[in-house]
């Protein structure tokens, strides 16, 4: 049933051929914006990385908040909930649909920037990994917070609530040994930190082994964002 | 655990449910028989909704006892055995009929090859032949509350929650759904169908009226006629509201 729903969510998404166009040459548009920028020096090759990471995490919590929105107001979750359909099925289908998507992403943007002069010193197909990884995990964030969210306004709201201050402090801004120490700690709390750490740490040239306790840490989390995408999903509601 | 159950089909005991701080169904006790159509009838806020999200497991603050043919409701084996379909039509509008029913047949655990079958038969018993390849968006409300029937149907359930389905319909469609509805009771299955539309109580075996969430009455649509001496249904429920809403006061 996992993969009947992630067929159907993925049919829908072929449905909406403009939506995933934006998902496809948005990234690519804005990369290729900071390689203009940045030509000839070194920061497309820093930078690049990082947002191949985030540009996933953003777009999936966006995608799946909304579409799970979706489904609560226009009744079809309150008819799945009367089916034989379990909710990890439920919550696993859409990670894998989006999933699919982000790898797909994941694939045309590295391709886009390699083509704009990025040089990424580690091994490229951990990048697409670990932007996959982030993926998912925004997959699950987006489905848990819908669950907060009773508005369509409300939904894109939780969007710059759990992911901005997670930008912010995850060393994007600022080495994180340079942050206060309590902004320092709150960062340890947050999945992108590690993420991002793992793409800085490609970029300048790490292999699997040096990045495995941070992709490790990821995995943890999106196993978190799962169990919360479930359990905030109710059968029985008001 | 077949469609020949013996025992009431649906069962209350003091069902009490709260919904945004207000008792909304006050200590119900209802017993449906399987095998008919039972018309589910009630001015609008009487908990007609409420009372179908209880039987079918989907309501929140529950309390009191509620069975489906013998069970618990909402329990995993009944919701396979369960249909249920909502006021509004709970299909995926950007999907087309066919992907639709398709879906929900698979989640009700048929495998591929059956499932084919099952969308035949439910478009066929929907009326809605030739559209199985159109999207849901493109086609008219009738037509899309009929997808969402069809869509409880592919899983050949037992017992049938239909809230207000023939709203809107035109009335050509509204007699083929009520023969339709009288040819699933036929074949052994059980349907609650809430409607406001007192002309169709005439085709159900049994009538249940609600009214501020208490059973008003508990009838047959000639005992209906007989007791209140009305010349039509829809006289005969303003009898039964308004001799409650005297006794209330």
């Amino acid at each position: 049933m996992m993969l009947t729903t992630a067929g159907r969510v993925l049919g829908q998404l072929r449905g909406d051929r403009r939506t995933v166009a934006l998902i496809l040459v948005l990234p690519c548009l804005l990369l290729g914006l900071i390689a203009w920028m940045f030509e000839g020096t070194p920061v497309l090759d820093q930078f690049g990385p990082l947002l191949v990471g985030i540009f996933p995490l953003i777009v999936m919590f966006l995608v799946t908040s909304v579409a799970t929105l979706r489904e609560r107001q226009s009744g079809t979750l309150e008819r799945l909930m009367t089916t034989p359909v379990r909710k990890g099925d439920l919550v696993g289908g859409y990670a894998l649909a989006f999933g699919g998507l982000a790898l797909l992403q994941a694939l045309v943007v590295v391709g886009f920037a390699l083509l704009v002069g990025m040089d990424v010193a580690g091994p490229l197909w951990l990048v697409v990994v670990v932007a996959l990884l982030n993926a998912v995990l925004g997959c699950c964030l987006g489905l848990a917070a819908s669950a907060l969210a009773r508005t369509e306004f409300q939904a894109v709201q939780l969007m710059p609530a759990t992911i901005f201050p997670q930008l912010i402090v995850c060393g994007l801004l600022m080495p994180r040994d340079e942050m206060p120490e309590v902004l320092e700690w709150i960062s340890r709390a947050f999945p992108l930190t590690y993420a991002v750490d793992a793409m800085q740490q490609i970029a300048v040239g790490a292999e699997w082994a040096d990045v495995a306790g941070s992709v490790g840490v990821t995995a943890a989390f999106i196993v978190g964002a799962v169990v919360l995408g479930i359990v905030t999903l109710r059968r029985r509601t008001p | 655990m077949e469609k020949n159950w013996t025992g009431p089909a649906l069962r209350t005991r003091g069902l009490v449910v709260e919904r945004g701080g207000r008792t909304v169904v006050d200590g119900l006790d209802l017993e449906v028989p399987a095998g008919q159509v039972i018309g589910l009838l009630g001015p609008s806020g009487s908990g007609k909704t409420t009372l179908m999200r209880a039987l079918v497991g989907v309501q929140d603050h529950v309390a009191g006892e509620v069975t489906v043919l013998g069970e618990p409701a909402g329990t995993a084996a009944l919701r396979r055995r369960v249909g249920y379909v909502t006021q509004a039509a709970s299909v995926y509008t950007d999907l087309t009929v066919a992907q639709n029913l398709r879906y929900f047949a698979r989640l009700s655990g048929l495998p591929p090859s059956d499932a084919e079958a099952a969308v035949a038969g439910a478009v066929a018993t929907v009326d809605l032949g030739g559209h199985e390849r159109q999207v849901v968006g493109t086609l008219s409300g009738g037509e899309r509350s009929r997808v969402s029937l069809a869509a409880a149907l592919v899983g050949d359930p037992d017992v049938l929650v239909l809230d207000e389905p023939t709203v809107g319909l035109d009335p050509v469609l509204r007699r083929d759904l009520w023969a339709t509805f009288r040819t699933l009771a036929a074949e052994g299955r059980t349907l609650l169908v809430s409607s406001h539309v007192m002309d169709e109580a005439t085709q159900c075996d049994r009538l249940l009226l609600l009214r501020d969430g208490a059973l008003v009455a508990d009838t047959t649509p000639d005992e209906l006629l007989a007791t209140t001496g009305a010349p039509d249904a829809e006289r005969a429920f303003l009898v039964l509201i308004d001799r409650a809403t005297q006794e209330a006061r």
